[in-house]
């Protein structure tokens, strides 16, 4: 399989008032195309930087990253991104904010007028995988903590990116819609086929997820272990209470466990 | 029961003042040059409603005029300085200052300038009720979300596409609610440039009746400006309402 993100021996620093802050340094990660990566460790150790530098909202110091051979020189237009708050915008309806992308991304923004009902039909079908058949006339405030962040998963992905980027997408919300999510997101994924990186703190979430985890050091970040997730797909919630499921946890336990010590 | 009462008790309030203020003309038995009673000053309504609806037309317009400037300029400004942060940087100090300049002061400027009459009244609503606007506009820019600019600029949205698509949506309910602010702070700015240098208006007036000692006839005028004020003010929270419901709504939602 080709590469479709390659980070390679990044240095990233922060200015602050009180001099610079060592993010990242000698941060290497190679995801493939179609994969599902994850990328787990100790909180403040750099993760969300790692979304940033992907989707080239910030450049690195120093090092290279390249997403689809390309290398990255600014935003990279191709990615999807959706956070632990699901960030809607309460003056449009539902399938309003889905279409979002669409009025900004090219080809389709030139074709938005034109093509209106068509791209309609596809936020609606969109809607119905995630389970949010016919709400696409409500308005955010009208739904639950899950439901907007699966509109905002939809949002994400509806000018079909071959890149998703989730930063803790589910770290907001209760045990049981969390699962759920899970599920959604995995059916997604198995369904369009898109490349994954998910920054969480999960390590149930990551483990269920995953193709690969990527367990962070503290900062200065860098990726200290790599880990092949490799449980058959399709994945069911019963695989979490397997022996060999919970041993994957236990391991990239340990290691932030010891990552935090130092 | 309870809701009526609640439904009622503007109008009760407004009652009771009016009585209170008519008992206490009537026990301290004030002299008609010092104070008016609300039935002299309702009666000075009746008796010269000729030239207190002209005046009051002359006061309206010349406020609503002030305020639309104060509108186009204060949202263009405001649009300007949130845009980007070495503008606001640059422009705060200098707002500040001029905002801190109380704008009596200004109008002989620009009567002066501008002659009696129509004019510098309508530029003194306009300094006057500016400035909120381009505070309020600016600061809903600024506090647009950042993650919310990162998933739109991560599929490679310019600057404008996200001030189009958020910031200015986003900004609506801070304009809406400046609006308010503004239109009571125009009828000032118009007064005060009325009382100091007009030829017409309700502040002409009332300088004029003051110094005539026709007292019932000044708190006529200002009755008349309370009222305009009042439904001017409802004019644009109705506004506020039809445009921003979203606003309410969304604070009260159950998920945040």
């Amino acid at each position: 399989m080709s590469s479709s993100v390659d980070i390679d021996d990044i240095t990233l620093t922060y200015k602050g008032a009180s001099g610079g802050v060592l993010a990242l340094q000698g941060t290497t990660l190679n995801v493939k195309r179609g994969e599902f990566a994850a990328v787990v460790g100790p909180s403040g150790c750099g993760k969300s930087s790692l979304m940033k530098l992907v989707t080239g909202l910030i450049r690195p110091d120093k090092g290279d990253i390249s997403v689809f051979g390309d290398k990255v020189r600014g935003p990279v237009k191709i990615a999807g991104m959706a956070f632990q708050n699901p960030n809607l915008l309460p003056w449009r309806k539902v399938a309003d904010n889905v279409l979002l992308p669409l009025e900004i991304v090219e080809p389709h923004r030139h074709r938005f007028r034109r093509d209106n009902a068509k791209y309609r039909e596809q936020v609606e079908a969109l809607l119905k995988t995630v389970g949010l058949s016919g709400f696409g006339d409500r308005y955010p405030w009208e739904l639950s903590g899950g439901m907007q962040q699966r509109v905002s998963l939809c949002r994400s992905l509806i000018h079909e990116p071959a890149l998703l980027m989730l930063d803790e997408p589910f770290a907001a919300l209760d045990a049981f819609t969390r699962e759920e999510l899970w599920c959604v997101l995995r059916d997604l994924w198995q369904k369009l086929g898109f490349t994954v990186i998910l920054v969480t703190h999960d390590l149930r979430e990551a483990a269920f997820l995953a193709d690969t985890i990527h367990v962070m050091s503290a900062r200065p970040g860098r990726i200290v272990m790599t880990k092949a997730v490799d449980l058959p797909r399709p994945r069911d919630l019963e695989i979490c209470f397997e022996p060999r499921f919970t041993d994957i946890v236990h391991e990239l336990r340990a290691k932030i466990a010891e990552v935090r010590q130092t | 029961m309870k809701d009526l009462l609640e439904k009622l008790s503007p109008w009760l309030f407004t009652i009771a003042i009016f009585a209170l203020w008519e008992a206490a003309c009537r026990i301290f038995n004030f002299s008609p040059f010092i104070m008016a009673s609300p039935t002299q000053a309702f009666g000075a309504i009746i008796q010269h409603w000729q030239p207190l609806l002209r005046h009051s037309f002359v006061t309206l317009w010349t406020t609503m005029a002030g305020f639309a400037l104060a509108v186009i300029f204060g949202v263009a400004l405001g649009l300007i300085v949130g845009w980007s942060r070495t503008i606001y940087r640059g422009l705060y100090p200098v707002m500040i200052g001029f905002n801190t300049i109380p704008k009596v002061a200004v109008v002989p400027i620009l009567i002066m300038w501008f002659g009696i009459g129509e004019i510098p009244a309508i530029l003194t609503a306009f300094l006057i009720s500016f400035f909120p606007i381009v505070v309020n506009v600016a600061t809903g820019l600024a506090t647009m979300e950042p993650e919310l600019e990162d998933v739109l600029r991560a599929l490679g949205a310019r600057k404008l596409d996200i001030m189009l698509k958020v910031g200015i949506p986003r900004t609506q309910p801070y304009l809406f609610g400046s609006l308010k602010v503004a239109i009571t702070l125009a009828f000032v700015g118009t007064v005060v440039s009325e009382t100091i240098g007009a030829n017409a208006g309700l502040g002409y007036l009332i300088a004029l009746a003051g110094s005539n000692f026709q007292m019932p006839l000044v708190f006529a005028a200002l009755l008349l400006l309370a009222v305009e004020g009042i439904l001017m003010y409802a004019v644009f929270a109705l506004i506020e309402a039809r445009f921003t419901h979203w606003a309410f709504r969304s604070s009260m939602s159950a998920a945040a």
